[in-house]
């Protein structure tokens, strides 16, 4: 029989080729706009949860390749948290998603289709595939592209955010 | 202008948002399901609650476009209730069509909804004349989905021996089984594929990489599939997994990642007199439905004005960018 138990044990992300630039960036000054990004989108889209169900209480650890850094992600509507997190450190995560910056933003965005990334191996995706199935359909059923909500979550400032979204994309996208 | 009917494009949506996409796509139905087993895409995060299922038959209806449920798994003792009410729940929101495939739920769609249009699922395997006929007389069915196991010109034979519409599949996912009745995954996990809903359970799916960027796929205790770096990849189902045999190593045994692509023959599907024709995916993103359902209204309306469409971007689609006529092109296809 299947071994329950293991599967339900967090992984542990670990890098040991991380470059020096991750070593030392600044990551405190990113927490709070992350956290702002999470909630605001939260409010946005509370149906995000039900279809999440018990995957939301799940550690989602996003490698966007070309970034300094890596995102955790935990959709839990009561405990909800977005962090960014150094290739240096060890990590516990439930899922590991991997690919391009630029394809993991039109693959949430849907602009992509994800299982067409997945055969031709553009993503890579490890841990809990229950969650991440249940994340993916969730973030498909939202009709806003993850810009746009990202952008209004800093109200009047939504058109310069917008604009440097669109700049970090082309730039980390163009590295990649 | 060609004298070939235009059949009906029916596309799947596994959330509101797809059912919305396919419909501004050109879609003239679109088939979706509640959330939980009673139908055959029960995956995590997927499907409708009865409230977004009423909506989007309103949605679909404001822009004439038909929603179709898809009530086709098939209940065992004890939990037939939720089956029905399932049934119960599409009629009330009004449905334009329950999709059914066992032969209980038929009679009950009969009896306690005896104006409900009723289509008969492929999941319910008939391929007959006999067959169908059967379920067009017991239990007044307007429409089948015909099994992946038929050829065209024995599609033409079944449609002038039946009293029913034909629908049939042109694009998608394709097993090499009698539909309705694949026990692999429950053979190797204990969750059915016909009776929970689900091929391939993704709470039993691992994918573990190797340091060479290959990837092994896992079923339950069992590696299906040992990917080497550069390969594409395919959907964790044993039938699509390789092995190792007697005579052949890291060997597709069943069969290959591929899917059916039938635009080449819809000319000689709306010959054969199919109604409608069926897109599979509702499992997939709004870019694949947004994608596919475009491509096929074009196709459609093309071959009907006597046209040549263009379905080149097709192919990236498909699972392993590899396409096939499958069965309905001959009956050996590998």
């Amino acid at each position: 029989m299947r071994d329950k138990h293991k599967r339900d044990q967090p992984r542990i992300y670990k890098d040991s080729q991380a470059g020096p630039v991750s070593k030392v960036m600044p990551l405190f000054a990113i927490q709070p706009i992350l956290r702002r990004i999470v909630q605001h989108v939260a409010n946005l889209h509370p149906e995000l949860f039900e279809r999440l169900d018990d995957s939301c209480r799940k550690h989602f650890l996003i490698d966007a390749k070309g970034m300094p850094f890596l995102l955790l992600l935990r959709p839990d509507p009561d405990n909800l948290m977005l962090v960014a997190k150094s290739r240096h450190e060890e990590i516990p995560y439930d899922v590991l998603v991997s690919g391009k910056f630029k394809t993991l933003l039109r693959m949430i965005d849907s602009k992509t289709d994800s299982d067409a990334l997945f055969f031709n191996r553009d993503i890579t995706v490890t841990g809990d595939t229950e969650a991440i199935v249940a994340l993916r359909n969730a973030l498909d059923d939202m009709d806003a592209t993850l810009a746009d909500d990202v952008a209004t979550a800093f109200g009047p400032l939504r058109g310069p955010v917008r604009a440097s979204i669109d700049a970090v994309t082309k730039i980390v996208g163009s590295r990649t | 202008m060609s004298d070939l009917i235009k059949p009906e494009l029916v596309c799947p949506a596994g959330t509101p948002a797809s059912l919305r996409t396919a419909v501004d796509a050109g879609a003239n139905s679109v088939y979706c399901g509640f959330k939980g087993p009673t139908n055959a895409r029960n995956f995590p995060g997927l499907n409708f609650s009865k409230k977004e299922l009423s909506e989007s038959v309103k949605y679909a209806h404001d822009k004439d476009a038909m929603v179709l449920a898809a009530i086709n798994s098939f209940p065992t003792a004890g939990r037939t209730d939720l089956w029905k009410q399932s049934v119960d729940d599409a009629v009330d929101i009004g449905i334009d069509a329950v999709i059914i495939a066992d032969i209980g739920m038929a009679k009950y769609v009969a009896e306690q909804h005896p104006d409900q249009r009723l289509h008969l699922s492929v999941q319910a395997g008939a391929s007959s004349p006999e067959a169908i006929n059967f379920y067009v007389e017991r239990f007044n069915v307007k429409r089948v989905v015909l099994p992946r196991i038929l050829t065209v010109p024995e599609i033409k034979r079944v449609h002038d021996a039946i009293d029913c519409e034909i629908e049939a599949f042109v694009f998608g996912n394709i097993g090499m089984m009698a539909e309705g009745r694949c026990s692999l995954t429950n053979y190797v996990t204990g969750i059915s594929t016909n009776m929970d809903g689900v091929c391939s359970p993704a709470s039993h799916v691992d994918y573990e990489p190797d340091e060479d960027d290959g990837l092994t796929t896992r079923l339950g205790d069992f590696a299906i599939d040992c990917i080497s770096c550069g390969e594409t990849a395919g959907y964790p189902t044993i039938c699509k997994g390789r092995y190792d045999t007697a005579h052949k190593k890291n060997y597709y045994a069943f069969e290959e990642p591929i899917s059916l692509n039938l635009t080449r023959l819809l000319p000689d599907l709306m010959k054969a007199g199919v109604t409608a024709l069926k897109i599979e995916g509702r499992q997939r993103s709004r870019a694949y439905i947004r994608s596919v359902v475009s491509a096929f209204r074009d196709a459609v309306d093309a071959y009907a004005a006597g046209e040549e469409p263009d379905i080149t971007e097709l192919i990236a689609l498909t699972e392993g960018h590899k396409e096939t006529q499958g069965a309905f092109k001959s009956k050996s296809w590998r």
